[in-house]
């Protein structure tokens, strides 16, 4: 009887990590080597107006969500009418980064479904997505007003995990509802 | 039959005569080699099961880019680990390096082997212990 009595917690100890291993969620979503540092350096022309470039810069001061996009990509569709809802109650800048587009393709889904965009970074050959460790529009990073990145989404935003996961890492200085 | 055996045999091997991209080669065989062996340790995060140098995603064909720019820039290995690493995590390294909290992962089997050795040379120990000619098991 004895002699079980190891082998059976090993193979206990082994499930209970397997079955952690399970419920960890979307396997997809990895922990961002950017939490807590400052958020990549970048400089690119806007998506509406090549002449006038914006930056990582462009957004301090302030909470900022930075918020990657794309048209051929069906979960930001899915996603958008929330952007849309936090840029109408000004919860929160939102500035996009419009990722291996087409820039035609993504101004007409602007003019078409609404911009909710301060503005957004026309990042064509995917160079500042790699920047970023951006693997998957969409992602939403939620910088604070010094630069750090406080939290990486993947995937759609909406109105849960933006209470859970953003208003309460916005301490006070964001104008957050 | 045996024809058409022949012919399927042949376009099996083909179809995987393709390659993702002919786009990037090296003049150098040595760049070449480099590259090759890089991105075949660099894993896609789009697709996680696939390196980038069996995937045609967008993603992996620009990281297969990259990787050709910093190799051309005379940049070492390392220093391309590194390059994903930031911006990835060790996740996106098939062999992760062996510093800190991956150094657990490298650990792991040669602790388990040991421990089996420990556990079988137990077991022999034992046996050995027990009358010779007795071949039906004596449990403990």
């Amino acid at each position: 009887m004895n002699r079980f009595v190891w082998p059976l917690i090993a193979v206990m100890a082994l499930l209970v990590f397997l079955i952690m291993g399970l419920r960890h969620g979307d396997p997809r979503a990895l922990p961002s080597p950017f939490i807590g540092k400052p958020a990549p350096q970048f400089e690119l022309p806007t998506l509406k107006n090549p002449e006038v470039t914006i930056g990582t810069n462009t957004m301090a001061g302030d909470y900022a969500l930075v918020n990657v996009w794309a048209t051929w990509c069906v979960m930001c569709r899915a996603e958008h009418p929330f952007l849309l809802e936090l840029a109408a109650r000004k919860a929160i800048p939102i500035y996009g980064i419009n990722w291996r587009d087409s820039r035609l393709e993504a101004i007409r889904w602007l003019d078409d479904l609404g911009d909710p965009y301060l503005a957004s970074a026309y990042d064509e050959d995917g160079r500042v997505g790699i920047d970023w460790g951006v693997y998957g529009a969409p992602e939403t990073f939620l910088v604070d007003p010094e630069g750090i990145v406080v939290y990486k989404h993947l995937g759609p935003l909406d109105a849960v995990i933006w209470q859970r996961e953003f208003v309460s890492r916005m301490s006070g200085g964001g104008q957050a509802q | 039959m045996k024809r058409l055996f022949a012919v399927i045999a042949t376009m099996m091997l083909v179809s995987t005569a393709f390659a993702i991209d002919e786009g990037i080669r090296f003049d150098d065989p040595e760049m070449q080699a480099r590259y090759e062996k890089l991105i075949s340790e660099v894993r896609c995060l789009q697709c996680q099961n696939q390196s980038i140098k069996d995937s045609n995603v967008s993603l992996a064909a620009d990281l297969r880019r990259e990787i050709a720019r910093m190799i051309d820039e005379g940049q070492t290995d390392a220093e391309i680990a590194e390059f994903l690493v930031v911006r990835y995590g060790e996740f996106a390294l098939y062999s992760p390096r062996k510093t800190g909290k991956t150094l657990i992962l490298w650990m792991v089997p040669f602790l388990l082997v040991l421990f089996g050795g420990y556990a079988l040379m137990r077991v022999i120990k034992h046996r050995m212990s027990l009358p010779i000619g007795d071949d039906t098991e004596q449990e403990g």
